[in-house]
């Protein structure tokens, strides 16, 4: 597997040399060929059939090639875990850069492939720094803030100047040779290299699981510092251009100025864009196909914007993110937000990768590598030393203010985790060779900085980590319970501030809160949305699929219907806690569950108790969610499958799905078949002949219970004969009376008799219903009251078993409910009547 | 005024232990913010607390409020509630939210949060007997999501009995058919909430309120 993607990758890398060759070659030759080409081929005949025009789609061609090759690294890469569990991705992206570069250079003899500081700061890391704004944690950064602030703007100044002064002295002490470089050119040069590139960073720390307090500084600083070091960055290049001797302190004043201008003013042109966003998304409804869309081309423009006014950009788009992400998570429709998650990781994600490839191509330039080794060694010492004192002086001052200080072992992976990369490399590109003579050793210098520490620092982070036992992130999900509890905190943590009188942290959380809740909520958040995001609520309705999960394993670790109907603690809860558990909570779930019927749900509702039809209003938005999962999920599987006229409509502006009577109906069919078919099989598993012995208590009860729901059924479905859903009914325990005491007493009563004699009649009963059903759409609703319940039953047991490993939840729910079903159609055996004696396997049970 | 300052003096040294890390000036602060609640007298009662007005929109005043005036928060083994209470023992309580420090060891990190665990358990256990019943419980997270207007009554019981059954769940996995799950005793509510790490989030700044205001005069933008 390994090597055939290897081999593959070859096979393109030998193809993007190739083509990159052919392409210089033309441009060599030039104009000429290309032109007399041209002509010759008009003048030979009428109309080619076929011509090769590679100079028509060159660049794109090139583009889409080169993207391809970086993924297709990135998924060799990744396809072997021993290797990544060592050296982090990055690392190796950068390696193979290193390749990639040598074929290309072999083959060109001139590096084609440069990273140049208009694609990456343009096209490569907006969408980065997008996703990270977006996917941040608002409420640890901003108890945090202070201190990333403090480490993003004093630190990121601190290196810079030090490492200036530093090498400027030892540039003075006589430590390099003969170089070219003033004061101010060292200060240009400390801050581009001063700052701690968030691409980097966040490739190596995902991959170590270190605590959340440490993340969020670790990451908060590189995000924000990247701004800041543009900043410092543009302030020394004026500087530079101005020359020593103009510069006083009027202008040096003025830089100081521009600095905080240019932050802040990119931070507010991030804020208000991400405003914009919200605001635009509270009127998306009718056009949900294009409703991602904004986000990006939005949050783009405010990169673009905050540039255009030479602000900046890299902040803005952070704070772009950071605000607009929970409006935006509340108004969009769900497959939306899904959507701006995915696609936004599918771009950040992807053009990592051809960043690290690209900084490994770099390398292999042979015109850029000027070697100084006083220059680039002490470079590299000063970078890190000064990382250090920086941090821990830092720290040192912060864990006066803080409430909960730094441990000295953070305040290490901290320093250490100060890894630079592409922006640091962009920047040198952009420096200008007319003003500063030693660009290239400048470039040279910062490649071998990124490279040092994104591989060495990088491969030897997790060991470091596992070696001081840094603590690491707890990965559970808060419970229910802990949310509760969370939620007591902040409350009581206000009231005791407020109690002793203090203008505190929680304070002005809370006025914060208030204020966002009162106003920008009600202007940026559709009020359909605000209802229903409380967060308490998403837990809880997780926890009932939970619950619901675990429930129907835990029926099927014992294999049987028995442990429904009688000793299971949910039962026992309800018993205990006496007040209908059951109808507030189960109901909910299987509301949910059977919302792939909504278009038919008219009479469904009914036998939902009020009160989870209250909590199904208020869960709204997840339960769209779910539903949206299943319909299509149901129609994927079930819709005009295996039939000729499958009837495809595109449609460019909507995603839904046919709600044709018809179709409806037909979907419906097919589903109760498939589900009875699937129950049919769960019961023929629940019961072989040879584990008759073994449990002979729970084949009783089953066969009682059995004709005993028959009964029932038909008395309240007047004749409608699907007994096999009442069944289910009782089985969910959804009616009490039927998992209680009486039904022991009938199967006391029933003791002893041979159990197979219930099968027939189950499976009789299909064949029986089906014409019915097909001819008459009014017997559908009593069976929807049926099919409500139909999650509960033994078939979905038994299936669940191969998905029950499946991520969601609700996914494997229906799975579970609705199995790929072809072969239904050839149906069971002829009608018998219930009481006939037992019959041979019904035919397509080893279909199962 | 000067008694006074001499009286906090005796309580700052009576109050070493349980309170090392809280500084003599914070202990001032405390008191003057006392004073101002009692309008100076001796002791404090529940109107005082009640009369602030930034607890009005607290939707767990009352429980908070409770807190301050229940024995078994003072650590001297009583149960019961007082009817006032003097600065000392608003001391003690406030003594359950001071944050740990670099000096603190392992043991006193455990004990400190065995002690924040504790008031927090106090706080929902309100017969104080050991364990917090469904029905406390419910009490508590009605009175939590009552402020939050679209949230009726019901849920909120559903919610309470989902976490209630969701400790049960992974406390006693395996429950027999009768067995009877009484409330949540305090080992597992430790159990629970290790997640959380208590000792470093339920806390408080006692510092001055300049101080304050300068740290947290930074908004979004």
């Amino acid at each position: 597997m390994r090597r055939c993607g290897f081999v593959h990758l070859l096979g393109s890398v030998l193809l993007i040399g190739f083509v990159s060759s052919v392409s210089c070659e033309a441009a060599l030759t030039g104009h000429e060929s290309n032109h007399s080409e041209h002509e010759h081929g008009s003048s030979l005949s009428g109309i080619p059939i076929v011509t090769f025009k590679w100079h028509h789609v060159e660049t794109p061609y090139l583009v889409a090639l080169f993207i391809l090759v970086s993924f297709l690294a990135k998924l060799v890469i990744e396809a072997n875990h021993h290797v990544t569990n060592i050296i982090p991705e990055s690392a190796l992206l950068i390696c193979f850069g290193f390749i990639l570069g040598g074929i290309i250079w072999g083959a060109d003899k001139v590096q084609t492939f440069t990273l140049t500081p208009t694609v990456f700061f343009f096209y490569l890391l907006p969408q980065v720094i997008l996703d990270a704004g977006y996917s941040m944690p608002n409420k640890l950064f901003f108890s945090n803030m202070g201190a990333i602030l403090v480490y993003a703007v004093i630190g990121t100044c601190w290196n810079a100047a030090s490492l200036g002064l530093s090498l400027w002295g030892c540039h003075m002490g006589g430590a390099m040779g003969d170089l070219d470089i003033g004061l101010l050119q060292y200060l240009l040069f400390g801050s581009l290299i001063a700052a701690v590139d968030p691409v980097a960073v966040i490739a190596v720390f995902e991959q170590v699981h270190v605590n959340e307090v440490l993340f969020i500084m670790v990451f908060g600083e590189s995000l924000l510092n990247d701004g800041v070091t543009v900043v410092l960055f543009n302030v020394f290049d004026a500087f530079v251009s101005l020359g020593g001797a103009k510069i006083n302190a009027v202008e040096i004043i003025k830089g100081i100025i521009s600095f905080f201008v240019v932050a802040f003013g990119g931070s507010l042109v991030g804020f208000v864009f991400g405003l914009l966003i919200s605001l635009l998304t509270r009127c998306t409804k009718n056009i949900q196909i294009i409703e991602p869309g904004f986000v990006f081309v939005l949050g783009y423009l405010a990169y673009l914007t905050a540039e255009m006014l030479s602000l900046s950009a890299i902040l803005s788009i952070v704070f772009c993110g950071m605000c607009c992400q929970k409006y935006i998570n509340a108004n969009m429709d769900e497959n939306s937000v899904n959507t701006v998650r995915y696609a936004m990781k599918v771009f950040a994600n992807g053009s990592e990768t051809i960043i690290f490839v690209f900084l490994g191509i770099s390398a292999i330039d042979k015109t850029l590598w000027v070697w100084n080794t006083g220059f680039i060694l002490l470079t590299l010492l000063f970078v890190i030393v000064y990382r250090f004192i920086g941090v821990f002086f830092l720290t040192w001052i912060l864990n006066k203010f803080r409430l909960v200080p730094l441990e000295v072992i953070d305040q290490v992976i901290m320093s250490y985790g100060g890894l630079r990369g592409a922006v640091a490399y962009g920047l040198a590109m952009m420096l200008d060779e007319n003003k500063i003579k030693e660009k290239n050793l400048m470039v040279c210098t910062t490649l071998i900085v990124v490279y040092f520490t994104v591989i060495i620092q990088g491969i030897t982070m997790k060991p470091l980590v596992t070696w001081l036992k840094v603590r690491r992130a707890a990965v559970s999900e808060l419970t229910l319970i802990e949310k509760v509890q969370n939620k007591v905190f902040d409350h009581m943590l206000v009231a005791i501030e407020d109690i002793s009188g203090q203008i505190g942290h929680n304070y002005m959380r809370d006025k914060w809160n208030y204020f966002e809740e009162k106003w920008m909520s009600k202007v940026l958040m559709k009020p359909s949305a605000r209802k229903n995001r409380d967060r308490l609520f998403k837990v809880f309705h997780q926890l009932n699929l939970k619950d619901a999960m675990s429930y129907v394993a835990e029926g099927e670790r014992r294999g049987s219907l028995e442990f429904i109907r009688n000793d299971h603690a949910y039962i026992d809860f309800k018993k205990k806690f006496d007040d209908d558990y059951y109808e507030e909570v189960m109901p909910d779930i299987m509301a949910d569950m059977s919302d792939d019927h909504g278009e038919m749900s008219s009479g469904r509702r009914d036998p939902v108790p009020s009160v989870s039809l209250e909590m199904h209003e208020q869960n709204m938005k997840a339960v769209r969610d779910s539903e949206d999962v299943n319909t299509h999920h149901l129609l994927q599987q079930h819709l005009y499958r295996g039939r000729k006229q499958h009837r495809h409509r595109y449609s460019r502006s909507h995603f839904d799905v046919n709600k044709d009577e018809g179709e409806v109906q037909e979907v419906f069919q097919r589903t109760m078949r498939s589900r009875l078919e699937s129950f049919k099989s769960a019961k023929m598993g629940v019961a072989p002949p040879k584990s008759l012995s073994k449990h002979p208590k729970k084949e009783q009860q089953q066969k009682m219970s059995n004709g005993k729901s028959l009964d029932k059924t038909r008395s309240y479905y007047s004749g409608d004969e699907d007994f096999e859903f009442s069944e289910g009914d009782s089985a969910s325990g959804f009616n009490p009376s039927y998992n209680s005491m009486p039904m022991r007493v009938t199967y006391r009563a029933g003791a002893g008799i041979e159990n197979l004699g219930f099968m027939p009649d189950l499976d009789s009963g299909p064949s029986v219903q089906l014409p019915r059903w097909l001819e008459d759409s009014s017997s559908v609703v009593p069976s929807q009251r049926a099919q409500v319940q139909l999650p509960w039953t033994p078939s979905s047991l038994r299936r669940l078993a191969p998905l029950r490993t499946s991520t969601r939840s609700t996914d494997s729910f229906m799975m579970a409910d609705a199995p790929p079903n072809a072969q239904q159609i050839d149906l069971p055996p002829p009608p018998s009547p219930p009481a006939s004696p037992p019959p041979p396997p019904p035919p397509h049970h080893h279909h199962m | 005024m000067r008694t006074n300052y001499r009286w906090i003096s005796d309580v700052s040294s009576c109050c070493c232990l349980c309170f090392f890390s809280v500084s003599p000036e914070q202990i001032k602060n405390l008191h003057k913010r006392f004073q101002q609640l009692s309008d100076n007298e001796e002791t404090i009662s529940r109107e005082n607390l009640e009369k602030i007005p930034a607890l009005a929109n607290n939707p767990i005043r009352k429980q908070i409020i409770d807190a301050f005036f229940d024995k078994r928060n003072q650590h001297q083994n009583e149960v019961g509630a007082f009817q006032e209470i003097g600065f000392e023992q608003f001391l003690m309580v406030m003594s359950h939210f001071r944050p740990p420090t670099l000096k603190t060891t392992e043991e006193e990190r455990e004990a400190m949060r065995k002690e924040k665990l504790r008031f927090l358990f106090n706080m929902h256990d309100t017969d104080n007997d050991g364990t917090i019943t469904l029905e406390e419980y419910r009490k508590v997270v009605e009175e939590l999501l009552s402020k939050s207007g679209a949230i009726g009554l019901e849920a909120a019981k559903a919610i309470a009995d989902a976490a209630m059954l969701e400790v049960a769940s992974t406390n006693v996995p395996h429950m027999a058919p009768d067995d009877f799950y009484e409330g949540i005793t305090f080992e597992h509510f430790e159990q629970i909430l290790k997640g959380l790490e208590m000792e470093s989030r339920m806390h408080i700044r006692f510092l001055d309120v300049d101080t304050m205001t300068m740290r947290c005069g930074k908004s979004k933008s």
